[in-house]
């Protein structure tokens, strides 16, 4: 029971692993994730549908969501640069709304199933012999999350475009005094959140199947968020891994005294008694108020 | 020419603190109720009445107080509907439970629960502050609609989950025609736009916007931000709740959870987005301008259809209205971040000098 309800964390993770990544590098809470990782998964059961190969599929569909990132940055943000967090966060809202009208005008309504070619059910040898019910997929998953967050890791850890992002992140204005390209690193940041759109809507969309309810997986993911912190890739492990875990066990535990259905807010009720104790998050940073 | 201030000398300090001190905005707003109170119920036809006029004024309502919250007093929320949800259903349930009471208290009532359980989920607001704050009324969203569908003194138990609401009567009359209805609701929303207005500029009012400007530089100069965030979220909260009681009772005629989804709460957001953060006038711009859109839209498609001979399916209508939704909002805050109602001030100084350059 924990275990899959951990491992249905990780899901969320990796569309928490969206945001956190704009939001360290321009401060912009990207509400359009959610439509982001549909249009992904959209993109690519339409194109496969249409008997396009899988690996073409994948690297045609890589490409329109590193163009789309990096056209949002560009025709959205670039001009809202300086704005207060408040409005480029409702600006995201409404690219919510284009993305979502976009992605069903060009593909259709009709829901998609994916398959990615791995199953979802339990594996034998591993029930038979420790009597956990773990479906490969769920592993999979957890699999791609590991290796996404290592190279994420590796890449703003060691990488030349790494460390400029974190400096960006830090202070974009100090960034650019010290010579740091901003157009480019917004423009990466961008591409590069497409690209975790994407993976996470491939595996969403072979989870549930690809259809509207996908975008809002992101609503799901702002509790995972505000408990890990936003600035925090780690916190989006951390935080979707507890997320997942106590929204199963609550409703397993918790459930069947007040009525059940209690998974639609349950996470966010931690959430937010976990801000009243640390308002930024396990692992956010500090947050100082100056005047 | 039309448009001067100059030459209107204030001798007390009554006439230098009236709402509208300047004699044509005055004229203007008497015109205005004029026309809504008189010509408008006389001249308009049913449909403009119970689907546009009225929905208009309950959402420029809840629009109002979300105003209050997010752009007087600087706390975004994404509950408004959850607030509306509560003055609905404890509308509901003051007229099934109490009838001798009437209705309008029971409206306000209605209205004081929906900003008790504002204030319970404005508390959070103390420690945490912005997305943070926002993702806590998203919260206060999705639980106040599954305890309402979940626990069934709300519903009366009701099997379906849909209620349709009692009528509206007030000392033997009843309001069942969409004329009656629609003056009810201007009735409420004057009176409640007057006090917001009023409210903005008393002490309270400068105490919001000081803490919206900057919270830390607001303690310090001796506001109580326990207090200004509390009270921002329970004005707002009791917009909502009244707003979402005559949303339900004057023009749905049900009283259901389903009305009240996220989707209603986002809706309200980019009313005051493009009608103009921080404005009381903006609200109702900008809920004119939600309503109407999507009318003018289909007009549009309409047109265009018929005279190239396209056939534009349904769905793609409903696609292409989302994508243009989303677009104007993008486009607003990039332009025009301060709404339709920064607008209307720019032509009021243009009008200032007009017709003579200077």
């Amino acid at each position: 029971m924990l275990i899959g309800g951990l491992l249905a964390g990780v899901m969320y993770s990796l569309v928490a692993l969206g945001f956190v990544l704009i939001y360290k590098a321009s401060g912009v809470f990207n509400f359009a994730q959610g439509a982001m990782v549909f249009f992904a998964a959209l993109t690519f059961v339409s194109l496969v549908e249409r008997g396009v190969n899988f690996w073409f599929a994948l690297v045609i569909t890589l490409a329109v969501m590193v163009v789309l990132g990096m056209s949002i940055e560009k025709v959205v943000l670039r001009p809202l640069v300086n704005q207060p967090p408040i409005t480029l966060f409702m600006a995201t809202i409404g690219l919510t709304f284009v993305l979502e009208g976009l992605s069903q005008a060009v593909w259709g309504s009709q829901p998609h199933g994916l398959d990615l070619g791995i199953k979802d059910v339990p594996m034998e040898w591993l029930a038979n012999s420790t009597g956990m019910f773990i479906s490969q997929f769920d592993l999979f998953a957890s699999g791609i999350a590991a290796v996404l967050v290592a190279s994420l890791a590796l890449f703003f850890q060691y990488t030349r475009i790494g460390r400029a992002l974190r400096a960006v992140a830090d202070d974009h204005q100090a960034a650019l005094a010290v010579g740091i390209p901003l157009k480019h690193i917004w423009a990466i940041v961008w591409a590069v959140a497409g690209f975790v759109a994407l993976v996470a809507g491939l595996m969403w969309g072979a989870r549930n199947g690809v259809q509207f309810a996908l975008t809002f997986i992101a609503l799901k993911a702002l509790p995972v968020l505000i408990l890990g912190g936003f600035e925090s890739v780690m916190g989006a492990i951390v935080g979707g891994l507890i997320i997942g875990a106590s929204e199963k066990l609550a409703e397993v535990y918790l459930g069947p005294y007040v009525g059940g259905g209690i998974e639609s807010w349950f996470a966010y009720v931690i959430a937010l008694l976990f801000l009243l104790v640390r308002p930024q998050g396990l692992f956010g940073e500090k947050i100082i108020d100056r005047v | 020419m039309l448009y001067r201030e100059a030459g209107q000398f204030k001798s007390s300090y009554a006439e230098d603190q009236q709402i509208f001190p300047i004699r044509q905005d005055r004229i203007g707003v008497a015109l205005l109720l004029v026309v809504a109170f008189v010509v408008v119920p006389m001249f308009a036809n049913q449909y403009w009445l119970s689907a546009i006029l009225t929905p208009f004024l309950i959402f420029a309502l809840a629009a109002l107080g979300l105003n209050i919250l997010t752009g007087y007093a600087g706390q975004l929320s994404l509950g408004t509907a959850a607030f509306m949800a509560v003055g609905a259903f404890m509308t509901y349930n003051f007229v099934l439970r109490m009838p001798w009471l009437g209705i309008i208290p029971s409206f306000i009532l209605a209205g004081v629960c929906a900003a008790a359980v504002g204030i319970v989920f404005g508390l959070p607001s103390l420690r945490i502050k912005g997305f943070y704050l926002a993702v806590a009324t998203l919260a206060c969203q999705f639980f106040v609609l599954w305890a309402i569908q979940r626990i069934g003194w709300f519903t009366n138990d009701s099997p379906s989950g849909v209620i349709t609401a009692q009528t509206v009567e007030i000392l033997g009359y009843e309001f069942d025609t969409p004329q009656s209805k629609y003056l009810l609701t201007l009735v409420i929303v004057s009176v409640l736009a007057l006090l917001a207005k009023n409210l903005m500029r008393s002490e309270t009012g400068r105490a919001f916007m000081a803490v919206r400007d900057m919270d830390v530089a607001a303690s310090v100069i001796g506001i109580p931000m326990m207090k200004t965030t509390l009270l921002a979220f329970a004005i707002s909260s009791f917009y909502c709740g009244v707003a979402g009681a005559l949303y339900a009772y004057t023009y749905l005629g049900t009283v259901e959870p389903e009305a009240f989804t996220l989707d209603l709460s986002f809706r309200i957001l980019f009313m005051i987005i493009i009608g103009g953060v921080g404005s009381i006038l903006g609200s109702f711009l900008g809920a004119a301008f939600i309503i109407l859109m999507p009318i003018f839209l289909s007009v549009l498609f309409g047109a265009i259809s018929h005279t190239f001979g396209l056939e534009i399916s349904h769905a793609i209508i409903s696609n292409l209205e989302l994508m243009i939704f989303g677009g104007l909002i993008v486009f607003f805050l990039i332009v025009e971040p301060h709404g339709l109602a920064r607008l209307w001030q720019i032509a009021k100084e243009k009008l200032r000098l007009w017709p003579f350059p200077h």
